[in-house]
């Protein structure tokens, strides 16, 4: 009976080592071979459904600068060691390729002459560049004919005084930010000066500099990285759909700095709207929103007494300061229709979104030529966004509101998390959301359709109480239950979410959407 | 203050001065070793022929391993060459080297002049005319050459 257990999960495990070949990541993974562990433990491989890949995530893996210059190594080791050239050759050869070893590889076997020389590279001869000292030897850059002078050529053998190459090579990486493609001085020639060199010739500094610029070309280069766009962020991530996929893929990737961003377009995260649509909403939105659409979209009036009102809270339940009235911010109509068991906010109601248009449109004349179609999902697109920066506010608050908490309660510091994972999870489903919105204009209307508004309509409610929660103030004798209140909430709309995002994806691989615009273009 | 963009400068008028290409001569300002004023004459056989045209050429502390500024003091009408007398040449630009010096520069806008590049006009008129006018392009360079003796 041991023995047959034993059979099966050998099957399971060469499954799993065969998963490992086939992913074509360009670089070696320290993690541990699962040949190395013992038979017992290959339970471990057996995996959780929550943690099966979905099909809105794809793989990724981030890279530090350390990382970045570990890789560049173990290809220039692996391609120097292949062709038997030197390393700093390999290197340029590998830059001249853009990091595609293979086709480098390839095309070097078939012509080596013309590779070298379309390159820059000369490979003849070529020992460790040094200084020497050479007799009744005159530099043609400077004229110094100094006999102690120490001179440098490389293969190409063009040789020019050390002070000469210092300045020059200083001021192409100082001042033109030039690193891969520094040619040898002499007119005409065009040998470009290897990494070993450089390294010999330049200050400390300089080659620290040059060493990130050529990081930089690396990531710049390679079709599989991308920098993360976050201020002052210095790592790379590392992910393996091409550019040709992104019509049914929104490659949503973490940066280790916590920035999600799309690896496709580098945006930040806009799923479940493909790059295409982002791009088109953005362009339509900054062509006819501008000014007025701001205003539409920030500032509204009571629909009972007029008063033009500024939302500066992260929930969408309104009450007017003046007459009381409570209403939804989204679509202006009475809160008490909301609350109970319909929420009919997010649709494209011909009635309802009319109502708003003619309410609007009566009010506020000089609006009037931009009240179109779109500017119903403009407005709740800039709702959300509005909301989203505005909880970001709320994190400010939601940690007073921690340390009032451990304050008024027995709750330890790690008891009250759940309020700041809440607002995690809500500044998220925001973000969603506002995407949601982009999506949907460029949505051709059939019952597919229907569907995605049917999830994004749950979602929208499912944030909205979630936002409600998080504003109440908080009374020492109901913390308990607020916590569990907040908890079950942020696990549902966390649901919701994925339940979205999931079908969402499913549907682009499956091309069941169909979009109003041509999304190749 | 750099001493070896002005060591070059020297090797390079001493050069221009013991072994002069034909059809050019410059020499730095008496004040001023970084500010050059150059003549060319144009090339025998040309449209250009017997025209002086003259030059200035502004060197900073960075030459050899940056390019002068280099531009026509004479009015000029040349495919190549702005209505300010600044020119296109690649060899000022992304071209340069730091082994050009100022005799290689002079005659490298000397062969531009009988040899321009259409394709890259920095006078738009003056490059049709060469390519569709070619009478009424002599014409007008002749109006310049003549203008040059002034």
């Amino acid at each position: 009976m041991s023995e047959n257990s034993e059979e099966e999960y050998n099957t399971i495990d060469d499954d799993f080592i065969y998963d490992e070949d086939d992913d074509n990541s360009i670089f070696e993974t320290d993690e541990p071979d699962p040949l190395d562990d013992e038979g017992d433990l290959t339970f471990s491989y057996i995996v959780a459904d929550k943690d099966r890949p979905k099909n809105y995530e794809v793989d990724f893996k981030v890279h530090s600068v350390a990382g970045i210059v570990k890789n560049q190594d173990e290809e220039v080791t692996h391609v120097s060691n292949i062709l038997g050239i030197e390393k700093q050759h390999a290197a340029t050869l590998l830059r001249h390729f853009r990091w595609n070893k293979e086709r480098l590889i390839e095309r070097y076997m078939d012509d080596s002459v013309n590779v070298l020389r379309q390159a820059g590279v000369i490979t003849e001869n070529s020992k460790a560049p040094k200084f020497t000292k050479v007799r009744n030897f005159t530099c043609e850059i400077c004229c110094d004919d100094d006999r102690n002078m120490e001179t440098l050529a490389l293969s190409c053998t063009h040789r020019f005084c050390r002070d000469c190459y210092e300045h020059y090579l200083t001021q192409k990486i100082k001042e033109e930010g030039e690193s891969r493609r520094i040619l040898c001085m002499a007119n005409q020639c065009n040998v470009i000066v290897d990494e070993k060199t450089v390294e010999l010739v330049v200050k400390k500094d300089v080659h620290e500099r040059y060493r990130t610029l050529l990081n930089r070309t690396y990531v710049d280069d390679n079709d599989h990285l991308r920098w993360c766009p976050a201020p002052s962020c210095e790592y790379a991530v590392e992910c393996h759909v091409p550019q040709t996929s992104l019509i049914s893929i929104v490659p949503t990737v973490e940066c280790t700095c916590h920035h999600r961003f799309c690896f496709g377009c580098g945006f930040p995260d806009h799923q479940p709207s493909i790059c295409a649509l982002v791009r088109k909403w953005i362009k339509k939105c900054e062509d006819d929103s501008e000014t007025a659409n701001w205003i539409s979209a920030h500032t509204k009036e009571c629909s009972k007494c007029h008063s033009t009102i500024e939302k500066n809270g992260g929930c969408n339940h309104m009450t007017c300061r003046k007459c009381k009235y409570e209403f939804c911010w989204v679509c202006m109509g009475p809160w008490s229709e909301h609350g109970t068991s319909w929420y009919n906010c997010n649709r494209f109601d011909e009635k309802s979104s009319q109502d708003a248009r003619d309410q609007q449109a009566k009010s506020r004349a000089s609006l009037e030529r931009y009240l179109h179609a779109s500017i119903f999902y403009y407005n709740r697109y800039a709702n959300h966004e509005q909301s989203a920066k505005l909880d970001r506010e709320l994190y400010l608050k939601t940690e007073k509101k921690m340390e009032e908490m451990q304050q008024t309660s027995d709750l330890s510091w790690i008891e009250v998390q759940f309020l700041k994972k809440a607002v995690d999870i809500l500044v998220q489903c925001r973000m969603t959301l506002k995407w949601t919105y982009a999506f949907a204009f460029y949505l051709a209307r059939n019952n597919q359709t229907e569907i995605f508004e049917d999830n994004q309509r749950d979602l929208e409610m499912a944030v909205e109480q979630l936002s409600e929660l998080l504003e109440k103030p908080i009374e020492a004798e109901k913390i308990a239950e607020l916590k569990q209140e907040v908890l079950n909430k942020t696990v549902y709309v966390g649901s919701r979410r994925e339940v979205l995002l999931e079908d969402t994806a499913k549907g682009l691989l499956e091309t069941r959407w169909e979009f109003q615009v041509d999304i190749k273009e | 203050m750099s001493t070896e963009a002005r060591r070059r400068l020297m090797r390079d008028f001493k050069r221009l001065q013991n072994d002069p290409p034909a059809g050019i001569s410059g020499a730095p300002c008496s004040d001023n070793i970084l500010q050059w004023n150059a003549v060319i004459f144009g090339p025998a056989e040309t449209p250009f022929e017997d025209g002086t045209f003259k030059l200035t050429l502004q060197f900073d502390e960075n030459y050899p391993n940056r390019p002068p500024s280099v531009k026509f003091i004479s009015r000029m009408f040349h495919p190549n060459v702005y209505a300010n007398g600044e020119l296109c040449l690649d060899i000022l630009q992304n071209r340069w080297s730091p082994t050009y010096d100022v005799a290689a520069i002079l005659t490298s806008i000397q062969s531009l002049l009988h040899d321009p590049n259409p394709n890259s006009p920095a006078n738009a008129e003056a490059a049709n005319l060469y390519r569709e006018n070619r009478k009424e392009y002599i014409r007008r360079v002749r109006e310049i050459v003549e203008s040059s003796w002034e």
